[in-house]
């Protein structure tokens, strides 16, 4: 099955002010990805994200984008940390989620009944009927996740960005949320920030670890390749029958 | 009562009070709903120097505010991004130079200001035709702007980043929303005054959302809570002879009380079944 690639980026370097923060990064997106993304904080992982969301320019390099991802505002469907938000902000499930549909071409004109209908469907398919018309305020972080999950998949996205949509989440949540993720994955393209590497590993098809470079190949095994240049604090993972968790030869007098 | 509606002033008021309920419930939501109430306060204030130097120059006293208010409402998001002042220093700044400049020009002006003090606590019983005319454009043109982009207002507003990802024009609605804010308040600083303008923009809002926590309801709720309470403010002020401003102010907050007090009723009343 020949792949399509979605995105190339080509040495991309972001820079805030002189400070290099993202240096020469190299990665391709296919249709049918899963990539997880891990590395330290401040590493540059939202930075990549935010690049390829076009929020911030690339002070050199190339993000190139297929044919099929022309349209980019909607063709990405983005989930960002969500202890942003102002929980106190008036607004429900259902209006949020009815936001992931705004396109520049229709902007002026609102929305309309058609649209409405698909926040129902995605509303039912997240299973959160209940809490529709619940202002944010009143959500926990499981129900805050789906309600942004359900705004980031209601443009039918051709990828899939998610930044650490494991944190303020109960276990149960997580492994919903990847058994979710995986069923996406047959019609979309994924990439996800997480801190959690060794939940990440067992469900991701692939891991780039980035630390001011990115390091890239196409498994989900870490290679210590990766832990040593790139200085990624992380537990080598293997995947057998049993799953298990195979730490790198360390001297713990260290 | 009703003799009052045949005074001239007093239909004036209600006029000016009308339009000044719509454009401020409108603008006061947005406000507060992205936390912006103290830019507010910084713009009011800062205001207060275009009233100063159009005194001395002889010009409207609300075309000097209007001037001042856009310019700081600017100036303070100018400093925040490129000065790289803190947003809350820089809203200090420019709270404080606009009274500064206000108050010396008005010290250099010849002879007594008179209407100085309808500037600092309002005086709606003297508003004047331009003065209405000036309220009214400015409320249709809000009305229509939120009318017509209502969805995008919010989403903007709810998550910025989200906007821009989705190739949204997010700064020109910044930019227009931060102008009109500061034309609204300009136009309510003839309601109650510098001083007490911000209360206008906030109060009927913190009351709706007592009841709603939607952006689209608590909107034509401050309307009409705002309307009521400049109503029965002005009434109030009539027959007590007491300063109209900030008799509504203390209307407005009484409402809130009233809210709060009818929210906490209704938590009670399962223990009375």
């Amino acid at each position: 099955m020949a792949m399509n690639k979605l995105i190339e980026i080509k040495n991309l370097t972001v820079s805030y002010d002189s400070k290099v923060v993202l240096n020469n990064a190299n990665l391709s997106v296919v249709e049918n990805d899963f990539i997880g993304i891990i590395g330290p904080n401040g590493g540059g992982k939202t930075t990549l994200l935010k690049a390829i969301l076009g929020l911030i320019q690339p002070t050199s390099g190339q993000l190139v984008f297929s044919e099929t991802m022309k349209n980019r505002g909607s063709d990405i469907g983005y989930l960002p940390q969500v202890n942003k938000f102002d929980n106190r902000f008036p607004i429900s499930v259902f209006e949020v989620i009815l936001s992931g549909l705004a396109r520049q071409e229709s902007w002026r004109s609102g929305f309309v009944s058609r649209d409405k209908k698909r926040v129902e469907a995605i509303i039912h398919e997240l299973g959160i009927e209940k809490i529709a018309h619940k202002p944010i305020g009143e959500l926990s972080g499981g129900q805050m996740q789906r309600t942004f999950l359900g705004r980031a998949l209601i443009s039918d996205p051709k990828l899939l960005i998610l930044d650490e949509p494991d944190t303020y989440v109960d276990n149960q949540f997580e492994s919903e949320l990847y058994r979710k993720l995986k069923e996406l994955n047959q019609r979309m393209a994924i990439l996800l920030v997480s801190h959690d590497v060794g939940t990440i590993s067992t469900y991701v098809k692939s891991i780039a670890c980035v630390n001011k470079e990115l390091h890239y190949h196409r498994s989900n095994i870490i290679s210590p390749e990766q832990l040593a240049s790139y200085n990624c604090p992380i537990q080598i993972i293997t995947h057998g029958s049993v799953p298990h968790t195979v730490l790198e030869t360390h001297n713990h007098n260290l | 009562m009703l003799e009052l509606f045949q005074y001239n002033f007093f239909n004036n008021a209600l006029l000016a009070a009308l339009l000044s309920a719509i454009s401020c419930g409108i603008i006061g939501s947005y406000i507060v709903s992205r936390r912006m109430v103290f830019i507010g306060g910084g713009i009011t204030h800062a205001s207060f120097g275009g009233i100063g130097i159009a005194y001395y120059l002889g010009l409207n006293p609300i075309l000097g505010a209007a001037v001042f208010a856009v310019l700081s409402a600017f100036g303070i998001n100018y400093f925040t991004q490129r000065g790289n002042i803190r947003q809350d220093s820089s809203i200090a700044i420019w709270w404080s130079l606009g009274m500064a400049i206000g108050i010396v020009f008005i010290a250099i002006t010849p002879g007594y200001s008179p209407n100085l003090m309808s500037f600092l606590f309002g005086s709606i019983l003297t508003v004047t035709q331009i003065d209405l005319l000036y309220m009214g454009a400015l409320s249709v043109v809000v009305a229509l702007l939120f009318l017509l982009f209502f969805r995008v207002i919010v989403m903007i507003a709810f998550d910025e980043e989200f906007a821009r990802a989705r190739n949204l024009p997010v700064q020109l609605f910044n930019y227009i929303l931060m102008a009109l804010s500061a034309l609204v308040i300009v136009a309510s600083i003839r309601i109650s005054g510098v001083i007490l303008v911000l209360s206008l923009l906030t109060l009927p809002q913190a009351t709706a959302n007592l009841f709603t926590k939607r952006f689209g309801p608590i909107m034509i709720a401050s309307i009409v809570i705002g309307f009521l309470g400049m109503f029965t403010g002005l009434i109030i002020s009539y027959y007590t002879d007491l300063p109209s401003g900030a008799t509504i102010i203390l209307v407005l907050t009484s409402f809130f009380g009233i809210g709060k007090i009818m929210l906490w009723g209704k938590e009670q009343l399962p223990f009375f079944k």
